[in-house]
Parts: C-alpha cells; sequence; structure tokens
C-alpha cells in the first residue's frame, strides 16, 4: 500500500513531464531538426513556479480555482489507476465511474475558469473542449464496460490486474482488448490535445481547441496547468499500456517494463503527430463517434 | 485473437466501418482492395493446401486485390474526382446504421441452424455485414464510382458466405462469378464514362432528370 502509494507519486510527478518532452524530441528529430531538450518541460515548469502572476481584474476565484483543480484532479485519479504491476493505492467496486467523473470535473473547471476570464476568444474554445468531451467519454465508458465484462471485477485495479497477466492478444477476447486499445490510444490523443484534434503548439485563433483555454493564466497558475496535463498524458498512456503489456515478473522488471512502454507510447504519439495533419474541426466528431462505434463492436464480440 | 483465419475476418469487419466512414475515393478504393486480398487468403486457410482453393486464392486475388482496384482508380483518374461530397445520408449516420447492421448480422448468425462446426465461426456474422456495408453504400452514395465501391463489398460478402461452400462448389462456378464480377465492373465504368460524358459530373442523382 505504501509502497504502491509511493511509486505512483514518483513517477506521477517524476517521469510525467518527460514525456511531452520525448513527443517534441521524436517530432524534431523526425522533422530533421535537433530539438528542444528531452527534459526542456522541467526546465520550463522551474521557470513558471519562480514566476509573478497576471490576473485579470474582471475574473473571480474560479479562474484561479481551474488550475488547481486541473493540477490535483490527475493526482487524485491515478490513485485509483494501477501503474503496470503496482496496484493502486486506492481500490473500491466501481471506480472507473469515479475516474472518468474526476477528469470530467477537472475539464468542467478548466471550462468555467476559461469562460471567467470573459473574453469570447477563450469562450470558443471552452466551447469546443466542451462538444468533444462529450463525444469522448462514451468511449471511454464502453471500454471499461468491455474490461469489466473481460475481467469480471468492478474495480481498476482487479479489471486490468485480472487482463494483464499474460499476452493480450493470445487470449479469446484478445480481439476486443486490442480494439479497446486502439479506441483508448485515440481517446488520449484528443484529451492530451495532440494533433489529429488539436495542435499543442499552434496560436491559430480558428483551430486551437486547448490552448484557447489557458491563454489568460500565467506563471505558476500556468505552470500547475502544465503539470496537470502531463500527468493526465501519463494517465491515458498508463489505461492503454495495462492493456497492452503483461506484467507478471519482479517489480523492478515490471516498472522498467512500464517506463519503457510508457516512452514508447510517447515515440508513437510523437510519430503519429509527424505524420499526420490536423483534421478539420467538423470531422472529428465523425472520428469520434467511429471509436465509440468501435468500442460497442468489441463489446457486441464479447456477448456472442 | 483465436487463430489466422478469425483475425482476418476481423479485419474485414473493421475495414467496412472504415469504408463507411470515410469521404475520399482513393482511401476507399485501397481499402476495398486490402478487403478483397484478405479475404482471398481464406479458402486455403479453410480447406488446406490443394489446387482448387490455391487458383480460387490466386484468382481472387489477382482480380480483388489487383486488377479492379487498378481499372478504379483509372476511372477516378479520367473522371477527376478525389471525394465523395454529401452522400445521401451523412456520413455519422451511415457509420452508426453500419454498427447496426454489424450487431443485427451477429444476432441473426447466432439463430441460424448451422452446422456445428460453422456455429461459432466468425464467418456468417463476418459474411452478412459485409453484405449489408456493402447494401448501404450502394443505397446510401450519390457518386457512381461509390456505388462500384458498395456493389464490390457486396461481392466480398458474398465469397466469404462462399467459402464454406467452397468444398461442394465446382471450380469452374467460381471463376465464373469472379469473371462475372470483372466484366460487371468493366460494364460499370464504362456506364460511368457515359455519364460523366453526357452531365459532366457522375453523379447519379443526374439521372432522376433524364427526358426524352
Amino acid at each position: 500500500m505504501m509502497e504502491s502509494l509511493a511509486i505512483h507519486l514518483l513517477l506521477l510527478f517524476g517521469l510525467s513531464p518527460l514525456l511531452s518532452g520525448i513527443i517534441a524530441k521524436t517530432k524534431a528529430l523526425i522533422a530533421g531538426r535537433q530539438g528542444p531538450p528531452v527534459t526542456q518541460l522541467y526546465l520550463d515548469l522551474w521557470k513558471l513556479f519562480r514566476k509573478d502572476m497576471v490576473i485579470s481584474r474582471t475574473t473571480t476565484w474560479i479562474f484561479r480555482a481551474g488550475p488547481v483543480v486541473g493540477f490535483t484532479v490527475p493526482v487524485l485519479a491515478a490513485m485509483l489507476v494501477p501503474f503496470g504491476a503496482t496496484a493502486a493505492p486506492l481500490s473500491f467496486p466501481g471506480d472507473p465511474i469515479l475516474f472518468i467523473y474526476l477528469l470530467a470535473v477537472a475539464r468542467f473547471f478548466t471550462i468555467l475558469a476559461a469562460l471567467d476570464t470573459g473574453s469570447s476568444f477563450e469562450h470558443m474554445g471552452a466551447a469546443r473542449e466542451a462538444t468533444f468531451s462529450v463525444l469522448v467519454e462514451p468511449t471511454v465508458f464502453v471500454a471499461f464496460i468491455v474490461l469489466i465484462r473481460v475481467s469480471g471485477a468492478f474495480s481498476l485495479n482487479n479489471m486490468f490486474g485480472a487482463v494483464t497477466t499474460g499476452w493480450l492478444l493470445f487470449s479469446p477476447a484478445g480481439f476486443s482488448l486490442a480494439i479497446i486499445a486502439c479506441c483508448l490510444f485515440i481517446v488520449l490523443l484528443v484529451e492530451n490535445c495532440r494533433i489529429p484534434f488539436d495542435d499543442p503548439n499552434t496560436h491559430l485563433e480558428l483551430t486551437m481547441i486547448h490552448e484557447v483555454m489557458i491563454l489568460d493564466h500565467s506563471g505558476s497558475d500556468y505552470g500547475l496547468i502544465l503539470y496537470g496535463a502531463a500527468m493526465k498524458l501519463l494517465l491515458s498512456g498508463t489505461l492503454i499500456l495495462n492493456l497492452l503489456l503483461p506484467f507478471q515478473g519482479p517489480l523492478i522488471l515490471d516498472m522498467l517494463i512500464f517506463c519503457g512502454g510508457i516512452a514508447a507510447l510517447a515515440v508513437l504519439v510523437g510519430l503519429v503527430e509527424s505524420a499526420m495533419a490536423r483534421l478539420r474541426l467538423l470531422r472529428l466528431p465523425q472520428l469520434l463517434i467511429g471509436t465509440t462505434l468501435l468500442s460497442f463492436f468489441a463489446l457486441i464480440l464479447l456477448l456472442r | 485473437m483465436t487463430n489466422i483465419t478469425s483475425t482476418i475476418l476481423m479485419t474485414v469487419l473493421l475495414l467496412n466501418f472504415l469504408i463507411l466512414g470515410t469521404s475520399r475515393l482513393g482511401t476507399c478504393i485501397r481499402v476495398v482492395a486490402l478487403q478483397g486480398a484478405l479475404i482471398s487468403l481464406l479458402p486455403p486457410l479453410i480447406h488446406g493446401a490443394n489446387i482448387h482453393s490455391y487458383l480460387l486464392a490466386g484468382g481472387a486475388l489477382i482480380l480483388k486485390g489487383g486488377l479492379i482496384p487498378w481499372l478504379l482508380f483509372r476511372a477516378i483518374r479520367k473522371v477527376r474526382i478525389r471525394r465523395e461530397i454529401e452522400p445521401r445520408i451523412g456520413y455519422i449516420s451511415t457509420l452508426m446504421l453500419g454498427a447496426l447492421i454489424t450487431a443485427s448480422a451477429f444476432i441473426f448468425a447466432d439463430r441460424l441452424p448451422l452446422l456445428p462446426e460453422h456455429l461459432h465461426s466468425l464467418f456468417i456474422p463476418g459474411a452478412f455485414s459485409t453484405l449489408g456495408a456493402g447494401f448501404l453504400m450502394l443505397i446510401t452514395r450519390r457518386k457512381a464510382i461509390t456505388q462500384v465501391l458498395g456493389y464490390l463489398i457486396f461481392e466480398n460478402g458474398i465469397f466469404i458466405f462462399g467459402i464454406l461452400l467452397a468444398e461442394a462448389m465446382p471450380l469452374m462456378v467460381e471463376t465464373g462469378v469472379l469473371l462475372d464480377m470483372l466484366v460487371a465492373i468493366f460494364v460499370m465504368g464504362i456506364v460511368m464514362n457515359h455519364i460523366n460524358s453526357e452531365f459532366s459530373s457522375i453523379d447519379t442523382e443526374h439521372l432522376c432528370l433524364l427526358k426524352e
């Protein structure tokens, strides 16, 4: 219990800023540039946390609450998810629902904070974020239903524990799980504002979703947002890795596999970002409904 | 993923969704070609290595995976279109209908009086949902070329169904069916060219306005 808590916190706070560094590095290498160092986000955070904030006079406490909730919620949600073979510190039947709604709370507060600035530009981003989060949620729910069906357990800990006791692809439910893993990867791209859905590096009015909502935040608030986003990326990646990799060996080996897997996932995200252009905004709901249908399909396969 | 056959069939099912959801004709043709190539691998896997199944697989692979896609690519180069714009029913609704059809194919297949060895295989639901996806393409799209693609997917479904009977059916019949399909594609290509030269687009909607 204490051990798993320590590992969770260590990975979450220590490793998560590395991921966006790996993604950026992969993109830079593929584009033939040298790119920023992998540890860039640590440096950014260090800089941001020492800075003063500039806060608009029209905002209320909600504007400050947004980043704080956006930072604490991934930490809380991470307590419910097993990291590889390390069991989750908190676990009870029905925690997948709490997990999903915790992330929804974070998004809700980000949206509220964006609305609180009173800028119509940020409202636009908030509206988009709300739309896409509505479309993402069914996919995650159906994915968890499939996992519950496969494992017969109702807590994330047992769900993933039952799934990861062997190589996934050779189990009878393998195909459903593979589909679910693909759907969760797309969810990862949406939730973390990655390229086919949203470009984290652009500042172009017409296309921004997440970036536009946090434009008014500065200093340590902005640092909290970046840190929270990095942890959310680690969290979404964990869901996929728990599905795909078998964890049975000694703890050290499992942790190494886990860290390697999450780095590989970051490289994969980087590859996707380099290979794809951002989709048109109108096409995004279509893709998200497609993933929902795919996860339903995985469920149908299990039910027959 | 129990064995190669069911993996192939699952991939075919997933490709159905991809075809229903995409608006780019090039992608559509490539995916249909991939689907055809995949299912042409099935006969040797099911019926073992004999001349009959190899001939069938080879013929299907050349026709479905090579010749017909090449003809279709040539056709879209000639009529200069890249994507299907505004199908009769939107892409999202088509996808949903496709999912519905797939689900009902699974339910329906479980209720059929099948031989015990076919009872829990993916062949029957796979065949039915591919048939359904082909029908959906035929009904919902406006451009003649996507309708041809729908017809091809439909034929893929029949092929999957036919594999179960491949031992009972003489080779002659099957090659006949494959050739029929090729001829049909040729005819459709010619028809498409005619529609194109008449209306300067291959939108079949214009055919509703024909006068003497």
